[in-house]
C-alpha cells in the first residue's frame, strides 16, 4: 500500500499555511507542532501512519467553511476526520494535508419526537445520539461496533452499518438531511426533516462518499421508537454449510430477525478463551435476535427454533432473562478483542450473497493453510457481510505484506461470487487498489466524474477510494 | 418514432450514434414533467428477471420488466417489494404497463415508506445504465450491504432518465406478513389526525401505514404481522390513542389490502379536475400548510409527511410552492397548472452541482432534455 509523495512546495509553505489557518480560528483550534500532530497520524488502520502538515478543530459550520475556502485558495489538500475509528484508512493523513477534525462539533441542535427526527452536529458520537433520545423511548438505528467512539460524520462518510441493519438499514437509510460544506467553502443544505429528494438525490450521493465530496457539519437523522423488548437465541452447528442453510431457511420462512450473527470455530475458540461466555465448542454458531412484546418474541423464537431443529443443531440455547441474553451476546461482542489477544489482526469487510457462504468459508480455510496465517470468521450472516480476521505478527518482517496479500485474495473471492469489496467499512486506502477488480474503467470514471463536480481540484481526501493510477491524472492536474 | 432496443449493447449503440434528443420511457405510465425531445427511447423490450434468490431476499431484473410480473413472481414465494410502489395510471389517466425501470427512475414508494423499510431508493441494491455518451455503467451490486465506491445507485433512483437510461436493477425484497389490520377513526380534524398518526408512529408497534383522507375525514393506521401479534398491537395502539380519537380495528386482511391500495394510488383524486401536487414536508407542518391554502383538498400519507394536494382551480401553484419553501420540503406538480415546472426549484448551489452532474453524465444533453428544469 503506497501513498503519493507529498507536494514539497506545500511542505515548504507550512509557516504561511499555518499562519493563515490561525487567522481564521481560535488559538487552540490549530495544531502544527510535530509532537502534537502525531496524535493524528493514523486512524484505526494503525499499520499506516503519517503525521499531517497541520490539524484544525473548527467549532462551527462557519469555521469549517472558512478553513476549506482558505485551503482551496492555497491549494492545500484536506483530510476530514470524525473520531478516527476508520478500519479502512479513511482518515489517514498525507504529510502535505490539513486534517479537519469535527470532534468539537458535538451538540444536539434539535430533538423532535413528534416528527421522529434529531438534528446534531456531526462530531457527536453514534451511541450518544441514541443516548440523547432513549429516555423518550427512541433510538438511532445504525450501530457499528465502534459506536461508543465513532462520530456521525464518519458514519455518513462511510455509510456505516452494524449488527441490526438487517431490519433497520444502514446510515443512508436513516439519514434525512445534511449541512454540507464544499471544498471551496460553499455551504448548502440537502434534505431535512421531510422524506426523499424532490430532485436528484444528492443526499444519497454524499452518504458513503468517504469525505471526498464535502464536509458534513450537521445531520438530520431519523429516530425510531424502541421495541418493547428483544431476545437472542444461540444455535450451534457441526458444519458451516448447515448453519448457512439454516440462515437461508429462516429468511425464506418469512421471519425477519433484527440480527443474525455468525461465528466459526477459530473465532468461537478464541472468544471462549478470552471472555468465557460458555459457548459450545462447535464448527459454527448463530446468534439470532428478535424484537417485540414477550409473547411476540416467544412466537418468533418458536418458529426459528423449529426451523433450526430440522438442521440438527448441536446446541440450542434460548435466553430466559436479561443475564442469559447478555451472556449470549458477550462472546460475539468480545470477538475482536479476543482475536487481538492472540495476535495482531486485519479485519476484512467483504459482502457475499448468503447462498455463497459455505463455498466462501471453505475457500478462506484453504487460503489460511496456504498462507500459514490463522483466520477467524465473525459476521452479519443475514446480509452476507463477512468480517474475516486474519492473524499476523506485526513484528515479524514480511508478515504484514503476507496478510495484505491474503486479504486481497479473500476480497477478490467475495467479488467473484457476486459480492463486493466492502459492506460497511469503506474503501479508504485499504481496498483502493482492488477497486478495478469490482468495477470496470467506465464504472470508475463515472464515480470520479462525480468528484470532479463537487471538488474540481481534487483537494478533499484525494488519495483514497480510487486506484492511485486511475486518479493520478486528476490529482496531478492540480499541481 | 420510438427506439425499442432489445439488449443493453443495442441501447448503448443507439445513444452513442445519435445526435437527436431522446424522450426516455419505461412503460410510459408516469408522465411527470415534460421534455423537448420528440424521439422516444423505451426500455420496454429490455425485459426479464435475471436472478431471484428468495433465501437472500434478492431480485435482479431488466429495466423493462413489467412490475406486475415481478409482483406475481415474488408473491409465489410469499415475498414483495416492501416499499409498495403506487400505480400512477388511475391518477394521471395514463395507459401502458408500469415497469421496474420506470418505478426506479421516479423513485416510486407508497404508504409503507414511512416504516423502517424506507423508499424505493432504500431497497435498490444495484443499477446498470447507459449514460448520455453511450457508456455502459454498473454501480452497487446484488448484496444488501455495499459501500464500495460512490453510491450512484441513489443518484439514479429518482433521476427520471436525465443522467442515464436504466437497463438492469437489483433490489432487496422482503417477506410478506401473515396478516394485516387497519385501525380507523372517523371525523378527526387534520391537526388531531396528524397528532394521532405521529403518536402511533412514535410507539413501538411498528405502524406500516398512516394516512388521513379528505372528504370523510377517515384516519387509518395499518399494522402487519402474525395474527396473535395483530390482536395485541391493535388493542395497545387503540388504547394509546384513545384521548385523540376512537380507533376501531378491522382484522379482515382483504379489506386492509383494498383500502391501502386505494390510498397508495390516491384514488380519492382520480377522475378529478384541476391541478394535483405531491408535497413532502415535516409531518407536523402539514395541517397548517393545508389550512393556509383555502379551497384545496388534501390526502395525507406517511403520517402527514406526504400530502397529495388537489387544487381544483389550478391557480394556486405559486402559492403552494411559496408555502412549502417557507417551512422546508418540496412540491412536485403531477398534473394541471402546466405553466409551472413539474419539479421543485433547486437552490443555486444545488443547481450548480446538478448541472455539473448532467454535463458529465450526459455531455450532449440528449437524455430527457428540460425534464427537470
Amino acid at each position: 500500500m503506497e501513498m503519493p509523495a507529498p507536494d514539497s512546495t506545500i511542505l515548504s509553505r507550512k509557516p504561511e499555511i499555518v499562519a493563515r489557518l490561525r487567522d481564521l480560528l481560535p488559538d487552540d483550534a490549530v495544531i502544527w507542532d510535530e509532537a502534537e500532530t502525531r496524535a493524528y497520524e493514523c486512524d484505526a488502520l494503525t499499520a499506516y501512519r503519517c503525521p499531517p502538515l497541520a490539524v484544525v478543530l473548527p467549532a462551527s459550520t462557519e469555521e469549517v467553511s472558512a478553513v476549506l475556502a482558505a485551503c482551496h485558495d492555497m491549494g492545500v489538500p484536506v483530510v476530514p476526520r470524525g473520531s478516527g475509528t476508520s478500519l479502512a484508512g479513511g482518515a489517514l493523513p498525507t504529510a502535505d494535508c490539513v486534517i479537519l477534525g469535527v470532534a468539537r462539533m458535538s451538540a444536539v441542535l434539535d430533538t423532535d419526537y413528534a416528527n421522529r427526527v434529531i438534528r446534531v452536529q456531526t462530531g457527536r458520537t453514534n451511541l450518544s445520539v441514541t443516548g440523547a433520545v432513549e429516555e423518550h423511548g427512541f433510538f438511532y438505528a445504525p450501530d457499528p461496533s465502534s459506536q461508543l467512539a465513532c462520530a456521525i460524520a464518519g458514519n455518513i462518510a462511510m455509510n456505516s452499518g452494524g449488527a441490526h441493519c438487517l431490519k433497520y438499514g444502514v446510515t443512508t437509510n436513516n439519514l434525512m438531511g445534511v449541512t454540507l460544506v464544499l471544498m471551496d467553502g460553499t455551504v448548502t443544505e440537502l434534505g431535512g426533516a421531510h422524506l426523499d429528494a424532490g430532485r436528484l438525490d444528492l443526499l444519497g450521493l454524499i452518504c458513503g462518499s468517504e469525505g471526498q465530496l464535502g464536509v458534513v457539519t450537521e445531520a438530520v437523522l431519523r429516530i425510531l421508537p424502541s421495541p418493547e423488548g428483544a431476545r437472542p437465541v444461540l444455535i450451534g452447528f457441526d458444519s458451516n454449510e448447515v448453519a448457512g442453510a439454516c440462515v437461508s431457511d429462516i429468511i425464506r420462512a418469512g421471519v425477519l430477525p433484527v440480527a443474525i450473527e455468525f461465528m466459526d470455530r477459530p473465532c468461537i475458540r478464541a472468544t471462549e478463551a478470552f471472555a468465557g461466555a460458555g459457548y459450545p465448542d462447535c464448527e459454527a454458531l448463530l446468534i439470532i435476535e428478535v424484537e417485540g412484546s414477550e409473547a411476540e418474541i416467544d412466537e418468533q423464537l418458536a418458529r426459528i427454533t423449529e426451523i433450526a431443529q430440522t438442521h440438527n443443531p448441536v446446541e440450542l440455547r434460548e435466553a430466559r432473562d436479561a443475564d442469559q441474553a447478555a451472556r449470549i451476546w458477550l462472546g460475539r461482542k468480545s470477538a475482536f478483542g479476543a482475536m487481538g489477544q492472540i495476535n495482531d489482526y486485519m479485519c476484512l469487510d467483504g459482502t457475499i450473497p448468503v447462498s455463497a457462504l459455505p463455498q466462501v468459508l471453505k475457500r478462506i480455510g484453504e487460503l489460511s493453510r496456504d498462507y500459514g496465517l490463522g483466520v477467524g470468521n465473525v459476521f452479519h450472516a443475514g446480509d452476507g457481510n463477512m468480517h474475516p480476521l486474519i492473524l499476523f505478527d506485526a513484528n515479524k518482517p514480511g508478515d504484514l505484506e503476507k496478510c495484505e496479500a491474503m486479504g486481497a485474495d479473500i476480497l477478490r473471492l467475495c467479488v467473484e461470487v457476486g459480492g463486493c469489496l466492502t459492506g460497511e467499512h469503506g474503501v479508504g486506502i485499504e481496498k483502493r487498489d482492488l477497486m478495478d477488480h469490482q468495477y470496470r474503467p467506465d464504472d470508475l470514471e463515472a464515480q470520479m466524474a462525480v468528484k470532479d463536480v463537487f471538488d474540481p481540484h481534487w483537494l478533499l481526501n484525494p488519495a483514497k477510494v480510487f486506484p492511485l493510477a486511475a486518479s493520478a491524472p486528476r490529482r496531478e492536474a492540480r499541481a | 418514432m420510438t427506439h425499442r432496443p432489445t439488449t443493453e449493447a443495442e441501447l448503448s449503440e443507439i445513444i452513442a450514434s445519435t445526435e437527436t434528443p431522446l424522450r426516455i420511457t419505461g412503460g410510459g405510465t408516469r408522465p411527470i414533467g415534460t421534455t423537448s425531445a420528440t424521439t422516444g427511447l423505451s426500455t420496454s423490450a429490455l425485459s426479464g428477471v435475471t436472478l431471484y434468490e428468495p433465501g437472500a431476499l434478492t431480485l435482479v431484473a431488466r429495466a423493462g420488466t413489467p412490475l406486475a410480473e415481478i409482483e406475481t413472481l415474488l408473491a409465489g414465494e410469499g415475498q414483495r417489494l416492501a416499499f409498495e410502489p403506487m400505480d400512477h395510471r388511475p391518477l394521471l389517466g395514463s395507459t401502458g404497463t408500469p415497469t421496474l425501470g420506470g418505478m426506479v427512475a421516479a423513485n416510486v414508494s407508497g404508504p409503507r415508506r414511512i416504516s423502517a423499510v424506507g423508499a424505493c431508493r432504500d431497497a435498490l441494491l444495484g443499477v446498470r445504465f447507459v449514460d448520455g455518451a453511450g457508456r455502459i455503467i454498473a454501480n452497487g451490486g446484488r448484496v444488501m450491504k455495499n459501500v464500495t465506491g460512490y453510491d450512484l445507485v441513489k443518484l439514479m433512483a429518482g433521476s427520471f432518465g436525465t443522467l442515464g437510461v436504466l437497463t438492469e436493477l437489483s433490489l432487496k425484497v422482503l417477506p410478506a406478513p401473515e396478516t394485516s389490520v387497519t385501525l380507523t377513526a372517523r371525523d378527526l380534524d387534520d391537526a388531531t389526525a396528524i397528532a394521532a398518526l405521529s403518536r402511533a408512529l412514535g410507539a413501538p408497534w411498528e405502524v406500516t401505514g398512516a394516512a388521513h383522507l379528505p372528504g370523510t375525514g377517515d384516519t387509518h393506521i395499518r399494522l402487519e404481522g402474525s395474527a396473535a401479534s395483530m390482536r395485541y398491537r391493535a388493542e395497545r395502539l387503540a388504547t394509546h390513542l384513545a384521548d385523540l380519537g376512537a380507533f376501531n380495528a378491522n382484522f379482515d386482511a382483504e379489506d386492509t389490502a383494498a383500502l391501502w391500495a386505494a390510498i397508495r394510488d390516491v384514488r380519492a383524486f382520480a377522475d378529478t379536475k384541476g391541478a394535483l401536487w405531491c408535497l413532502s414536508v415535516k409531518p407536523g407542518d402539514g395541517p397548517g400548510l393545508v389550512a393556509s391554502l383555502p379551497d384545496t383538498q388534501a390526502l395525507y400519507d406517511w403520517g402527514g409527511g406526504r400530502i397529495w394536494l388537489l387544487d381544483p382551480s389550478g391557480t394556486k401553484g405559486a402559492a403552494i410552492r411559496d408555502a412549502v419553501a417557507r417551512i422546508g420540503g418540496h412540491a412536485t406538480r403531477l398534473r394541471g397548472a402546466d405553466d409551472l415546472p413539474a419539479f421543485p426549484p433547486a437552490n443555486p448551489v444545488v443547481a450548480r452541482l446538478e448541472q455539473g452532474l448532467k454535463a458529465r453524465f450526459d455531455p450532449r444533453g440528449l437524455l430527457n432534455p428540460g425534464l427537470m428544469d
